[in-house]
């Protein structure tokens, strides 16, 4: 199981061929409370880089960019109806949706935990 | 407030002015933005939803020194402002407050503002005028070049906080002399008094921007602080962003400048012609009033409306309004979550023949469509004091 990261503070976490993706605990913090996610529907393709979801804080919508390319097989229902869940626990019960990859070798043009934790030190 | 008296800047501030109370919101771990210039909070730890809601069951104290504050003096002001506003200043007694439009000669918003009438000093008449932050600078150069015999002073050197919510009054008392506490129990919404606090002098209005019973405190800048933290320590009060003033005005059906009113809307189609009075409205005298008069006499074209969204996506600023066989009347001007409701609202200016409280339509926010339904104003009932 693998974490890869962002410059835009999404994560994906592979495991087997699908990556869970959601986004980081310093965009939550940053987002502020979150009211709104839309998701796209199970089985649309998306690419690395292209917006996946938006998600709505009290003050703004933000978009949030498909990490790797690949089919959306999943996605997290329980937003509907909690989407307070992405500030509590972003990488846990807070996911958004998850990706059956198409291509692998995307994970290594994204940054690994500890270099995102030097990515975090020099943008706040 | 030109120069920033803070001890310990961020970085990121470094371009905008601050208020007294800059290093206060640091200390509380403030999200600090730029706003109007100025480096503001725009949300505490607990966030932007805790802290709406802890000012409607409780107390919420704001930092809005980045208002503009000033005093114009000289014979017969209160006539003499009104030929830049619509409002009714003549019949302002002193320590009433009213609230008002600067309009140009389309009969357009300038800004918007409230006007108190202070007591006279030597056969002058003084009006205490609080405005925009955006706007203060062209508001006072318009006073400056309108109304030459005026005295125009400007209040630099003054803070201005709001103290909002069902517990502001009990909690304000406990921090003011027990005269001025027995003063503040019965004085209702739109009175204004002035006090000497601890050698400072303290005016107190009954007014706000939250639709809940509060008070706005104009305090000099050297006392802003110290009298911040005396409020904050009490259990009922935790300090409040502009993030929750802004959500709080919108269930309030309350305008923003720059956003529900400016310079291409007239106070009409506003829905704010409850603020001219009946002798204004006849006699004319200010600028606009061409303008004003046929927007009352014809009705406006369009109308300012609240929307109530049937889903949970919010609609945003600059969303079309569309009819339901798809014709555009309208644009959303104010759009969020409404953390006391639970769900997303909306305002905006709709066509007027479309503008009736239950017609459905819909919204356009990000390319999609949003089922809602025009209600009217404000989402959230007002708690103003009128009066034991």
């Amino acid at each position: 199981m693998t974490t890869r990261y962002t410059k835009s503070h999404e994560y994906v976490r592979v495991e087997a061929e699908t990556g869970v993706v959601g986004i980081t605990d310093y965009a939550q913090a940053q987002l502020g409370d979150v009211v709104f996610v839309e998701l796209p529907p199970a089985g649309q393709n998306v690419s690395k880089g292209a917006g996946v979801a938006t998600v709505e804080s009290v003050k703004a919508a933000s978009e949030v960019n498909a990490p790797v390319s690949g089919e959306v097989v999943e996605v997290n229902s329980a937003l509907a109806d909690s989407p307070g869940l992405v500030n509590e626990d972003p990488t846990g019960k807070g996911w958004f949706l998850k990706i059956k990859l198409s291509d692998a070798v995307e994970l290594e043009s994204l940054m690994d935990e500890d270099t995102y934790r030097e990515f975090l030190k020099a943008v706040s | 407030m030109s120069e920033c008296q803070a001890t310990a800047v961020a970085d990121a501030d470094r371009d905008l002015a601050c208020t007294p109370l800059y290093d206060l919101h640091r200390s509380l771990g403030a999200r600090m933005t730029g706003f109007a210039g100025y480096a503001m909070p725009v949300q505490y730890p607990s966030g932007i939803i805790s802290e709406h809601l802890h000012t409607r069951a409780r107390a919420g104290l704001f930092d809005v020194s980045h208002m503009g504050q000033a005093i114009l003096a000289g014979p017969h002001a209160a006539r003499r402002l009104e030929k830049l506003v619509p409002g009714d200043i003549a019949a302002l007694a002193p320590g009433q407050m009213r609230y008002a439009q600067f309009l140009d000669a389309h009969g357009h918003i300038l800004d918007d503002l409230m006007v108190t009438r202070l007591d006279d000093v030597g056969g002058r008449e003084r009006l205490f005028l609080v405005v925009n932050a955006a706007t203060k600078r062209a508001d006072f150069a318009h006073l400056a070049a309108e109304l030459p015999d005026c005295a125009l002073t400007v209040l630099e050197d003054r803070a201005l906080l709001a103290l909002q919510g069902p517990k502001a009054a009990e909690v304000l008392r406990r921090h003011v002399s027990s005269a001025a506490a027995e003063s503040i129990a019965v004085m209702p919404f739109m009175a204004v008094k002035s006090f000497v606090r601890e050698g400072n002098a303290l005016n107190i209005s009954r007014s706000g921007y939250t639709g809940e019973d509060g008070f706005e405190i104009s305090i000099p800048a050297t006392a802003a602080s110290v009298f911040a933290e005396e409020l904050l320590a009490e259990a009922d009060v935790r300090p409040i962003g502009l993030g929750a003033r802004d959500s709080l005005r919108l269930e309030a059906g309350l305008c923003l400048y720059g956003h529900d009113i400016d310079r291409t809307t007239d106070p009409i189609e506003a829905g704010l012609t409850w603020s001219i009075s009946k002798r204004r409205r006849a006699e004319g005298g200010f600028v606009g009033y061409e303008h004003v008069k046929r927007a009352i006499d014809h009705g406006p074209s369009r109308l300012r409306v609240g929307f109530m969204l049937a889903g949970k996506a919010p609609a945003r600023e600059g969303s079309e309004i569309v009819t339901l066989d798809g014709q555009t009347i309208g644009r959303v001007t104010s759009g969020g979550f409404a953390p006391s409701l639970g769900r997303p609202v909306a305002m905006g200016y709709a066509d007027t023949a479309y503008a009736a409280p239950g017609t459905q339509v819909c919204l356009i926010a990000r390319g999609k469509p949003l089922a809602a339904k025009i209600v009217s104003l404000p989402f959230v009932p007002h708690h103003y004091f009128r009066g034991a």
